[in-house]
């Protein structure tokens, strides 16, 4: 076991780094008017990321493959939000797609 | 309070609420995932309270649990929270002034910036971010709390799919953007980056790595004044 020393202090500058990050944008916003081209690039850089979210935890755990019954519920949910189903329907079904998947034996 | 709650609407509320349920269940994953693993107690409700943001602390924790040691769980878990730079200047709107936004930029974690980047009402926006932001702090660290204290007995978040409508629930937010062709278009190709290069990169860097599509897909034109996404609000 590590001492308790290192790791609070680990989650102390975690802590701070990941308040860091949080603040600068809301601290810088007010100081510097933003182009508005770095307005419209921030907001690309945001979706861009919400969408590698979307497919990096669909289909990996770790470092490997998740299995199919994870983005087949993703897939659900991602047709349904497509249809534009409202929201509860989405995610609901991205979970119940998977669930049912896994209960009859897809990993 | 009841005058937010108005402007944040039934419907979003319902919505809001689900994901609060849903944080909470995968809280108490965690707790129990990291107690379990062999940390003490105190880890992750430092971690919840403190650092308030899952992808990360399950990353902190796994290295921990590999062997990994302190520095390089810090550094990597501090990797994946990089995003919240563009995101806080995507939401800082929401935050408010004053004392208000160093507060609320603490609450930033995906799903607030999810819901509010759906939203195009200056006091929606507002709104939805305040009270998702205060619901999932609560929830989360609840959930955390009893899943350490209840240790490997508590949840098996993949039996219930909970594992699926994390990301489903993302891209139902993030749908309304997408009706943007350049944005579909990015969206899609970071999505493939991040994919592609998992396999050789450290955790929390493929995420990042998707970055890298700004430099092909151009900006193009806005078309809404507002420090948000263009399309419809939803």
């Amino acid at each position: 076991m590590m001492p308790a020393g290192s790791m609070a202090a680990a989650v102390v500058a975690l802590a701070a780094g990941t308040y860091a990050l949080r603040c600068a944008g809301p601290a810088l916003r007010d100081r510097v008017e933003l182009p508005h081209w770095l307005t419209r690039r921030i907001t690309m850089a945001t979706v861009v990321l919400l969408a590698a979210l979307v497919a990096t935890q669909a289909l990996v755990d770790g470092e490997g493959f998740a299995g199919w019954a994870r983005p087949a519920g993703v897939l659900a949910g991602g047709v349904l939000a497509w249809l534009k189903a409202p929201f509860l329907v989405v995610v609901l079904a991205g979970a119940a797609v998977a669930a049912a998947l896994r209960m009859v034996g897809v990993p | 309070m009841r005058s937010v709650w108005r402007t944040v609407g039934r419907e979003i509320g319902a919505d809001a609420a689900l994901v609060a349920a849903a944080v909470g269940v995968v809280g108490l994953a965690f707790g129990a995932i990291a107690v379990g693993s062999g940390q003490p107690l105190w880890l992750p409700i430092a971690l919840s309270v403190l650092v308030f943001a899952g992808a990360s602390q399950f990353v902190f924790i796994g290295i921990l649990a590999a062997g990994g040691g302190p520095l390089g769980a810090l550094v990597a878990a501090l990797a994946v929270n990089s995003r919240h730079l563009p995101f806080g200047f995507a939401v800082s709107d929401a935050l408010g002034s004053g004392w208000r936004r160093y507060v609320g930029a603490h609450l930033m974690i995906d799903e607030t910036v999810a819901f509010t980047i759906a939203q195009q009402d200056p006091g929606r926006r507002r709104a939805v971010y305040w009270t998702l932001g205060v619901g999932l702090f609560v929830t989360w660290n609840i959930g955390v709390l009893a899943g350490s204290l209840a240790g490997t007995a508590a949840g098996d978040t993949a039996a219930l799919g909970l594992d699926a409508a994390f990301p489903a629930m993302l891209l139902a937010l993030v749908r309304p953007s997408l009706r943007e062709r350049r944005m579909a278009i990015a969206a899609a190709l970071g999505a493939c980056v991040a994919v592609a290069s998992t396999p050789v990169l450290p955790s929390g860097m493929p995420v990042l790595a998707a970055l890298l599509v700004l430099l092909a897909v151009p900006a193009g034109t806005p078309r809404a004044a507002v420090p948000g996404v263009a399309g419809e609000s939803r």
